[in-house]
């Protein structure tokens, strides 16, 4: 911020001096950088020094060649196949599809869990407004790690075992006839994929896109021409779609359920999510929600009265003045903080090694670092993976800030 | 007037009437009931469903909690003693001190971390309270040399020179202050490091001049390691959170770039993988045998990881600092390290404050992440040699409560302050 004698024009006169690179703000700027870029640069050069002396010393080289090696170590729950004998890179692929998953189920359930409590810590009911509160204040104050052991020592040590669900007389029934929680893990339903799923899928983004479309039509005839269409052929174009897809081609998107009556040992079909990735995400979308919470209520509250009553005053409707007055102005607030809460569950899901959930801190970071050896290889690609999401993520923040950006002057 | 309207009407009251009571809806608990929690239909289920969570809790945990054994010596013992659904606290009574200093801090010894402690409240409370005198900075000053001494033992010569170094560093720079703040910075640093160098042969000679017993970093644990990396690494985190968020801020574009790529890098990776690179990785970029402490490589990563943070939360306060304040700085004749010293960095930081306490809860509370790479902090001991012991194998819910507890009690008594110093420090028109 430093610009005073900028242009100095008795210097100017005598020429230059080396003494000016000191004391000239012209060029002072120039000799604070040049050191700073070679003190970086021999830092740099000197832990590259050290790092290679000491892989000398150790016998070591920096090499990606491990990762074609069989990783030798069993995963319990991945996405994709995987035996001991697939190679290393593939483990860390598992990983990074495992982290994903968490990520997404957790930036799911959190933003309901966290809506749902910013909204109730603002209800006028005492009682309600109280708990939230003391729901919030207790998981923000909390280490995550605390509280992902905690959830996950209830999780171990509940559910039953599968056989109270099996047979004619079963102790326990399934929830909603999908789902059980038995001590090796949830039973729920399996999406299963037959031919013309593909169709089925069409169909479906097809109808989003020609609601969203109808939508953009109803505004545009609504500001052009006064006319308020109507907004229900917009679910119409929304579902049919899809259902007609679902109902031509057979078969062609199916759930398997969980099958208590097949075997007397085990629940059949369905597909298992295992003990530590229903702990990890009920504790990051719990921990999370807390997060969260604060930041609707904070939206909330950042829209003036004012708003509201000026907006009653033109006569809109209670719910358009929510969608139309207070909810774009309260988004704005809500969802730069939003999408760093996302960021932080990303990075907070490295924590599953603490459950036992095979994330790729646990698998390239834990079990095939430690195997190799190759820890610098290792690290560098788990940081680099974790830098790339959040990137990605950033990015993804910027355009949306510049694009609710308030236009002033 | 009034005559014409007594005769128009028709019946005049001539009495007043009695007082009533107001009606028992409108008064009182009733009133109070009925507006907080049963003012709809909907609300009035919300109560009740709310009352019902509430009894499902408190009927689990009040009887966990009030049937508690305080006293038994082992998980066996102390099921036998309590009935029903009582906690096992005895475990904590028994591991008391391993929670607290973790299991290899010398036992004769505890004072001195419960003392180290306790002065922290003491030379703490001149930075937090700012009514008190301002001569009792001198206190805060003194608490790292004085926390030192009392943690790692040793003779007291150590931080004495520690000291010294520093207040040789400060005289050399108000000597040279008039030759412009990066000489004077330069000289108080070469005047300190100088001092130091000395000072280490006069401590060598010295060693048994005062001295404590000498503790490794390696035996510090438990709940005290949280604190100490927690306290340390947010203290030498705030001059580094300045610096980056200054060059990030500043127009010379080589240390602009420098300054962005180091925080989005530390910020875009999660800090466990900082601290597998502490515990990994470091030794690696080291001279070949040097031998760092662990706790040192994790006070490096940790700091790091919390400077990043700082400096995001600094440079906000900058932004929002009018562009008026620069130009009256420019203004005024001052030159750069002038117009941030006296004008801008002050309201700045005062405008950070919320910020800057969120990143130091949030860093206190991550700071038991390091029972990952298997240090030994509350949650490692807990983790570590208490459940595994065959006296204790399965109290999770005393063990993980009482450190949800400790941090809980802490954490909020932190942002409780942060809000009293922001209504305090709102100076601004509202």
């Amino acid at each position: 911020m430093a610009s005073i004698s900028e242009h100095d024009t008795q210097q100017d006169r005598q020429g230059f001096r080396p003494s000016m690179l000191i004391n000239d703000t012209r060029y002072r700027g120039l000799t604070f950088q040049f050191i700073a870029l070679m003190l970086i640069i021999l830092a740099f050069a000197w832990l590259g020094a050290n790092l290679m002396s000491n892989l000398a010393a150790a016998g070591l080289d920096i090499s990606f060649g491990f990762l074609d090696e069989p990783a030798g170590y069993d995963i319990a729950f991945s996405m994709i196949d995987y035996t001991s004998q697939s190679s290393h890179l593939r483990a860390a692929i598992v990983g990074v599809l495992n982290t994903l998953l968490v990520a997404f189920m957790g930036c799911v359930t959190a933003t309901i869990i966290g809506v749902t409590a910013g909204v109730l810590r603002l209800s006028k009911n005492w009682l309600i407004a109280r708990l939230m509160s003391a729901y919030v204040e207790a998981f923000r104050n909390v280490p995550v790690l605390i509280w992902i052991l905690i959830i996950g020592a209830v999780v171990t040590i509940s559910g039953a075992n599968p056989r109270a669900f099996l047979g004619e007389e079963a102790e326990s029934n399934l929830f909603l006839g999908m789902f059980a929680f038995t001590n090796r893990g949830l039973y729920a339903p399996a999406v299963e994929i037959g031919p013309g799923a593909l169709i089925v899928l069409i169909a479906l983004i097809a109808g989003i896109a020609g609601a969203i479309a109808w939508r953009w039509y109803v505004k545009h005839t609504l500001f052009s021409s006064g006319k308020l269409l109507p907004g229900w052929p917009m679910w119409l174009i929304l579902l049919a779609p899809p259902i007609l897809a679902y109902f031509l081609f057979q078969g062609a998107i199916g759930l398997s359920m969980p099958d208590t009556m097949a075997n007397r040992f085990n629940i059949q079909g369905g597909t298992l999510v295992g003990k530590p990735l229903i702990a990890l995400w009920l504790a990051l979308s719990v921990y999370t929600g807390a997060f969260i919470a604060e930041n609707v209520r904070a939206g909330i509250l950042s829209v003036s009265k004012g708003q509201t009553e000026a907006a009653a005053a033109l006569g809109l409707r209670p719910r358009r003045v929510m969608n139309l007055v207070v909810l774009p102005q309260a988004l704005r607030v809500i969802v730069p903080p939003l999408i760093s809460q996302y960021l932080n569950l990303t990075k907070n899901s490295s924590l599953a090694i603490a459950v036992g959930y095979a994330d790729i801190t646990a698998t390239l970071g834990g079990i095939t670092l430690n195997q190799t050896g190759r820890a610098i290889e290792c690290i560098l690609m788990l940081m680099l993976f974790y830098l790339i999401i959040s990137l990605a993520i950033s990015g993804v923040m910027n355009v949306y800030n510049s694009t609710v950006a308030l236009k002033e002057r | 007037m009034s005559d014409t309207h007594a005769q128009s009407v028709a019946y005049v009251r001539e009495s007043f009437v009695e007082q009533q009571t107001p009606p028992v809806s409108e008064t009182g608990v009733v009133k109070w009931l009925r507006e907080n929690l049963f003012s709809s239909i909907p609300y009035a289920i919300l109560t009740l469903l709310s009352l019902f969570v509430l009894y499902q809790i408190l009927s689990g945990v009040l009887p966990w909690l009030l049937g508690g054994n305080w006293t038994a010596s082992s998980i066996r013992e102390c099921r036998e003693l309590v009935e029903g659904a009582g906690g096992c606290f005895a475990v904590l009574t028994e591991r008391w001190n391993q929670l607290l200093f973790g299991f290899s801090y010398p036992s004769t010894e505890y004072w001195r971390p419960a003392l180290a402690f306790l002065l922290l409240f003491v030379c703490v409370a001149p930075v937090l309270f700012p009514d008190l005198p301002s001569k009792s900075l001198i206190l805060t000053l003194l608490y790292p040399f004085v926390a030192y001494w009392l943690l790692w033992g040793g003779t007291i010569v150590t931080p004495i020179v520690g000291l010294l170094g520093v207040a040789a560093g400060y005289v050399a720079y108000r000597a040279t202050i008039n030759r412009g703040f990066a000489l004077s910075l330069l000289a108080g640093v070469v005047a300190a490091v100088i001092l130091w160098y000395l000072g280490g042969f006069v401590a060598e000679e010295l060693s048994g001049v005062a001295a404590l017993m000498p503790v490794e970093s390696r035996d510090m644990g438990g709940f005290m390691l949280n604190m100490i990396l927690g306290t340390v690494c947010v203290s030498l985190s705030l001059p580094f959170g300045i610096l980056l968020a200054l060059g990030r801020q500043s127009r010379l574009p080589i240390i602009k770039i420098i300054c962005i790529t180091f925080i989005e890098f530390i910020r875009g990776v999660p800090l466990i993988t900082l601290l597998f690179v502490a515990n990994v990785v470091l030794a690696y970029f080291l001279p070949p045998g040097t031998t760092f402490d662990l706790i040192l490589r994790v006070i490096i990563m940790i700091t790091m990881f919390a400077s990043a943070y700082i400096a995001e939360v600094i440079r906000g306060g900058l932004a929002a600092l009018p562009r008026g304040q620069y130009e009256a700085a420019d203004s005024l004749g001052l030159d750069y390290a002038q117009a941030m010293r006296l004008i801008i960095l002050p309201q700045a930081l005062k405008i950070s404050i919320p910020g800057i306490v969120n990143v130091a809860v949030g860093l206190f509370k991550d700071t038991t992440l390091v029972s990952i790479i298997s240090m030994f902090d509350v949650v490692g001991m807990i983790r570590g040699p208490i459940l595994a012991s065959t006296d204790w194998n399965g109290v999770y819910w005393e063990l993980y409560g009482f450190a949800a507890l400790l941090f809980f009690v802490t954490c909020y008594g932190i942002s409780q302050y942060s809000q009293w110093l922001e209504r305090k420090l709102a100076t601004d028109h509202r």
